[in-house]
C-alpha cells in the first residue's frame, strides 16, 4: 500500500513539469510584457530607456528558455516567482487567498453529498416514481445551468428581495456570507451525485449477490446497507473526488460573482493587470490541487476496493 | 419495440428552437441588438413593446438575446469542430502507428486531462485578448481530450479487423485507410461526445463572457449581458433572467440531444429497452 502511494505520488511530478512548462510557455508570448502595460496608462510616454530597464528589473530582457529553466528550477524549491505587482513573492500572494477558495469549496460539497447522494439513492429505489422524474429533470436541469447566472438569480432573491442573506463579500468570514456561493458551487457537483448514485445503484440490483442475498432470506434494510450501499460507495467516492478536484478550477467564475477573495479572484485581477508570475502560480496552484485530489482518490479507491490492483 | 426516445426529442426540439432564432434573428425582430438604444425606455419591465424589457441603455433585450444565439452556437460549433479535428487526428494517428507517436500523444492527453478545460482556456484568452476568433482558438484547442481518447481506444479495437488489414494488403495509403475505413466505424460515439461537446462550449464562452474575457459589450453575447445585469439587479432583473435563461435552453437542448444520441447509437442500450 505504501508502495503504491509513493508511485502514485512520484507519477504527478512529470505531469506537473509538463503543465509548468506549458503555462509558461504560454505566457510567454504575451504580445507586450508587463513593462509596456505599465508604460501604457497615459501619463508615461513610451521611454524605451525605461521600457529596457523596467524589463530588466522584472527579469524579461533574458532568453525565454533561460526564463524557463529558472523558472522550473524556482519551482522545485516552491519559489513560483515574485509578483510585478506587489513585489511579493507569489506563494504568499496565493497563501493569502487559498484558505477563502479551500471554505468555498469544502462547503459546496458538503452541500452536493448531503443532498445529492441520499435523492439519487431514493430515487433509484423507486425508478419511475415521482420522484425519480424530479430528481433526474433537476439533474438534467442543474448540470446545464450556467452556475453564475443561478448565482446571480439566488443573489437576487434571498439578499436583494428577501434580505435573509448578504448579497456579496467575505463578512470577514462571518458564515452567513458563505451560504449563496456554496450553494452556487455545490449545484453542479450535486446533480452529478445525484446521477451517478441513482445510475449505481440501479446498476447494482440487478446483480445477482443481491439476488441471492434477498433470495437467502435476508432482510430488505440488511441488504441495502451490507451490499448495495458498500458498493455504490466506491463509484460515489470516485465521483466526490474527481468534483472535489475540479472545484477550485470552476469556482473561478463564482468568486468573482460573489467578490469572494479566494484565488478565483485573484487569477481574474491578476490576468486583467498581467501580472503573469501570479496568473501562473495560481494556475499552477489549480492543477497541483486537482492532480492531488485525484492521486488521493486512486489511493482511497485501492484501498476500498481489493479487486484493483496495487501493482 | 423501441422505447420512446424522449431525451432525443426533447433535445432535438430546443436545439431546433435555438438554431432557428440565431438564423431567422433579421426576421424576429425588427431593432438591431447594438444601435437601437434609446435612453428614454431605459430598465423597462417586459411588456407589448419589449417583450424580454429592456436594459440601462434602452435596447431591447428580446432583440439582444436573439442575435446572442448567433454568437454562442459559432462559438459552440465551431470550436467544437475544431476539438473534434484535433481529437480525431490524434487518437487515430496514435492508434494506427503506435510507437513514440502513441507515447507522445497520450501524455499530451494526459497533461490536458489535468487543466480544467474553462482554466486553459482563460490562460489563453488572457494571451490573446478577447474577441470571437480568439474564443474560437481558445475553446477549440482546449477540449479535445475526450474526443482524442475515444478515437484511440476505437482504432486500436478496428485495426485488427479484416478489412482493415485488407485494405493494406490493397497498398492503401495509411492516411486513406485512416480515413475511409477506421473513421467511417467510430462516428457515433464520436457523434454523442461533440453534441455534449457544443453545450459546453456554450456554458464556457457565457463564462469568460460574463468575466469580461470573453465577447466584449456591446455585442450581445449572453455571458456578457449578464455582467452588464449583475449591475442593475434591483432595478431591472428581466435583464438578467432572459440571457441566462437562453443560455440554460441551448446547453440542455444539446446535453438532452447527446444523451438521446447516446441511447439511439448504443446497441446495449437498444436490447435491454
Amino acid at each position: 500500500m505504501l508502495r503504491f502511494t509513493m508511485r502514485r505520488l512520484l507519477q504527478m511530478i512529470p505531469t506537473i513539469i509538463a503543465v509548468a512548462l506549458l503555462i509558461f510557455v504560454i505566457f510567454s508570448v504575451v504580445p507586450g510584457s508587463f513593462a509596456s502595460s505599465l508604460m501604457a496608462d497615459g501619463k508615461t510616454a513610451s521611454d524605451p530607456e525605461l521600457l529596457a530597464r523596467l524589463n530588466e528589473q522584472f527579469g524579461l530582457d533574458k532568453p525565454v528558455y533561460i526564463r524557463a529553466w529558472e523558472y522550473l528550477s524556482g519551482l522545485a524549491h516552491f519559489d513560483l516567482g515574485t509578483s510585478f505587482r506587489t513585489r511579493e513573492p507569489v506563494l504568499d500572494v496565493i497563501n493569502d487567498r487559498i484558505w477563502a477558495s479551500l471554505k468555498l469549496s469544502i462547503a459546496a460539497m458538503v452541500f452536493a453529498i448531503v443532498i445529492g447522494v441520499p435523492l439519487g439513492f431514493i430515487a433509484a429505489l423507486r425508478p419511475g416514481s415521482v420522484l425519480d422524474s424530479i430528481t433526474m429533470i433537476g439533474a438534467v436541469s442543474g448540470l446545464s445551468m450556467p452556475q453564475f447566472w443561478l448565482g446571480l438569480l439566488l443573489m437576487y432573491f434571498f439578499a436583494l428581495v428577501l434580505g435573509w442573506l448578504p448579497s456579496f463579500g467575505y463578512g470577514g468570514g462571518d458564515l452567513k456570507y458563505l451560504i449563496l456561493p456554496a450553494i452556487t458551487l455545490g449545484v453542479t457537483p450535486l446533480a452529478l451525485l445525484a446521477r451517478t448514485t441513482r445510475a449505481g445503484v440501479l446498476e447494482i440490483t440487478n446483480e445477482d449477490f443481491i439476488r441471492t442475498a434477498h433470495s437467502k432470506g435476508m432482510s430488505n434494510s440488511r441488504v441495502i446497507r451490507w451490499h448495495l450501499m458498500r458498493n455504490v460507495m466506491v463509484l460515489v467516492v470516485t465521483t466526490i473526488g474527481l468534483q472535489f478536484g475540479s472545484m477550485m478550477g470552476q469556482a473561478v467564475v463564482i468568486e468573482k460573482l460573489f467578490s469572494w477573495p479566494g484565488i478565483g479572484s485573484l487569477l481574474i485581477d491578476s490576468v486583467s493587470i498581467r501580472d503573469i508570475p501570479v496568473v501562473q502560480g495560481t494556475i499552477l496552484v489549480i492543477v497541483l490541487w486537482f492532480l492531488l485530489i485525484n492521486t488521493f482518490v486512486d489511493i482511497i479507491y485501492a484501498a476500498i476496493d481489493p479487486r484493483i490492483k496495487q501493482t | 419495440m423501441r422505447r420512446f426516445n424522449l431525451n432525443l426529442w426533447l433535445g432535438g426540439v430546443l436545439t431546433l428552437l435555438v438554431i432557428t432564432g440565431a438564423v431567422f434573428a433579421g426576421y424576429l425582430t425588427s431593432l438591431d441588438p447594438v444601435f437601437d438604444a434609446n435612453l428614454m425606455h431605459a430598465e423597462e419591465a417586459p411588456n407589448g413593446q419589449f417583450w424580454f424589457g429592456t436594459d440601462e441603455q434602452g435596447r431591447d433585450v428580446y432583440t439582444r438575446v436573439l442575435y446572442g444565439a448567433q454568437i454562442s452556437l459559432t462559438v459552440g460549433i465551431v470550436s467544437q469542430i475544431i476539438n473534434s479535428i484535433i481529437g480525431l487526428s490524434l487518437g487515430i494517428s496514435a492508434a494506427y502507428w503506435g510507437g513514440w507517436w502513441d507515447d507522445f500523444v497520450n501524455g499530451l492527453t494526459n497533461v490536458m486531462l489535468a487543466i480544467p478545460s474553462l482554466i486553459f482556456a482563460l490562460a489563453i484568452m488572457a494571451v490573446l485578448g478577447p474577441g470571437l476568433p480568439s474564443l474560437l482558438i481558445a475553446l477549440g484547442l482546449t477540449n479535445w481530450s475526450w474526443t482524442c481518447r475515444i478515437a484511440r481506444s476505437s482504432t486500436l479495437s478496428l485495426k485488427g479487423q479484416g478489412y482493415v488489414q485488407a485494405a493494406q494488403t490493397l497498398g492503401y495509403s495509411d492516411i486513406r485507410i485512416m480515413a475511409t475505413q477506421l473513421l467511417p466505424n467510430m462516428v457515433g460515439p464520436i457523434l454523442v461526445i461533440s453534441t455534449l461537446g457544443i453545450g459546453s462550449a456554450v456554458l464556457a464562452e457565457a463564462a469568460l463572457s460574463f468575466l469580461g474575457l470573453g465577447i466584449r459589450p456591446p455585442f450581445p453575447s449572453w455571458g456578457s449581458m449578464l455582467t452588464g445585469a449583475r449591475e442593475l439587479i434591483v432595478v431591472a432583473p428581466w435583464a438578467a433572467v432572459f440571457p441566462g435563461l437562453a443560455i440554460f435552453i441551448t446547453v440542455l437542448g444539446f446535453n438532452l440531444l447527446g444523451d438521446g444520441l447516446r441511447d439511439y447509437l448504443d446497441p446495449h442500450m437498444r436490447t435491454r429497452q
